[in-house]
C-alpha cells in the first residue's frame, strides 16, 4: 500500500533518523574517552539545581576561584553568578603541555520557577563548590484556603 | 644544548573503562606545565578537601585519586543537573625522571596542584666519543 505524503510524519521519521545517529555517536565517543568528564560541553560552572517547597538550593562546581571573586545577583527569581578564574603565574620559560582547564570570565544565569527571597539568600563556598541557598519569597508561596461549611 | 632539546613528555595512560560499582569514577580535567626545573599538574577536582586526595608514584606511573564528600542538601529534590558526582581518578606515564622524595601535593580550593621536580642533571649520564 502506498502511504499518503504527509509532510510532518517525514519530518518526525527524519527527527527519529537523527536522533538514532546522534545516540551512535554519542557511544562511539564514549568508546573513544571512556568516563571522561566533558568539561568542554557543559558550560562553566556547572550547576546543579536542587528544590522542594520551601525554595532551592544551587549547587556549583567551581574550583580554584576565590570566593571573592564570586558575585552573585538576585532579582525576582533570577540567579546570575559571575566570576572569574584566572590562569597561574608561570615562570619563565613555562609552557603547558596540556590544558584542559577553563580559564577566563563567566557569567550564568538561571530562572527559578519562583520568586526569590533576595534578603534571605545566603551562599557558602568550601573545596571548589559554592552552594547557594534561595528561599522562596513567602508572597510566592501557596496559599491554602480552607472552604467553610454554610 | 643537546641534552635541553630531549623530548619530554606526560603520556595519559590510556586503559579501558572500569567497571564501576558503588560510585562514579571521573577523570578531572588538568593543565601539565612543564618549566625547566618541574613539572606542575593542576588538576580540578571540586568536593575534595586535603585529607581524601592520593597521589601515587609507582615506577613512572602517576595516578591520582581523589574523594568526594558529598554536598547533597538535606531535604531537597535534584531538579537539574549539570554535574554529576562521583569520584576522581586519573594516571598519566611520566618519561621523565622525577625526584620523588621531592613532590608537593596540595589541595587548594579543590584543586589539585602538584609539584613533581625533574631528577638532577646527575641522572642525565652523558657518554663522551672519543675521536681517533
Amino acid at each position: 500500500m502506498i502511504e499518503p505524503f504527509v509532510p510532518w510524519r517525514e519530518i518526525r521519521r527524519m527527527e527519529h533518523e537523527m536522533e538514532r545517529m546522534e545516540r551512535e555517536m554519542d557511544r562511539l565517543f564514549e568508546s573513544f574517552f571512556p568516563r571522561r568528564r566533558r568539561f568542554f560541553e557543559a558550560e562553566f560552572p556547572p550547576m546543579n539545581v536542587w528544590t522542594n517547597s520551601e525554595g532551592a538550593v544551587v549547587t556549583v562546581e567551581v574550583p580554584g576561584v576565590n570566593p571573592e571573586q564570586l558575585e552573585l545577583a538576585v532579582v525576582g527569581d533570577t540567579l546570575t553568578l559571575r566570576g572569574k578564574r584566572l590562569a597561574e603565574d608561570l615562570p619563565e620559560g613555562a609552557r603547558y603541555q596540556r590544558r584542559e582547564r577553563f580559564q577566563g570570565e563567566f557569567a550564568r544565569s538561571l530562572q527559578l520557577p519562583f520568586t526569590i527571597d533576595a534578603e534571605h539568600v545566603e551562599a557558602q563556598y568550601e573545596n571548589g563548590i559554592l552552594t547557594i541557598t534561595l528561599p522562596r519569597a513567602e508572597a510566592d508561596k501557596p496559599k491554602r484556603i480552607t472552604v467553610q461549611t454554610a | 644544548m643537546a641534552e635541553e632539546t630531549r623530548a619530554l613528555q606526560v603520556r595519559e595512560e590510556t586503559r579501558p573503562a572500569r567497571v564501576e560499582r558503588a560510585r562514579r569514577i571521573l577523570a578531572p580535567a588538568v593543565d601539565i606545565i612543564e618549566t625547566h626545573d618541574d613539572i606542575l599538574i593542576l588538576a580540578d577536582m571540586p568536593g575534595v578537601n586535603q585529607d581524601n586526595v592520593e597521589v601515587t608514584l609507582e615506577k613512572n606511573i602517576l595516578t591520582i585519586r581523589g574523594t568526594v564528600q558529598s554536598h547533597a542538601p538535606q531535604g531537597y529534590n535534584l531538579d537539574y543537573a549539570e554535574y554529576e558526582g562521583g569520584d576522581y581518578e586519573r594516571t598519566f606515564t611520566l618519561t621523565e625522571d622525577i625526584d620523588r622524595e621531592k613532590i608537593e601535593a596540595l589541595m587548594k580550593q579543590g584543586v589539585l596542584h602538584l609539584r613533581l621536580p625533574k631528577a638532577g642533571p646527575a641522572r642525565v649520564r652523558r657518554i663522551p666519543v672519543k675521536a681517533v
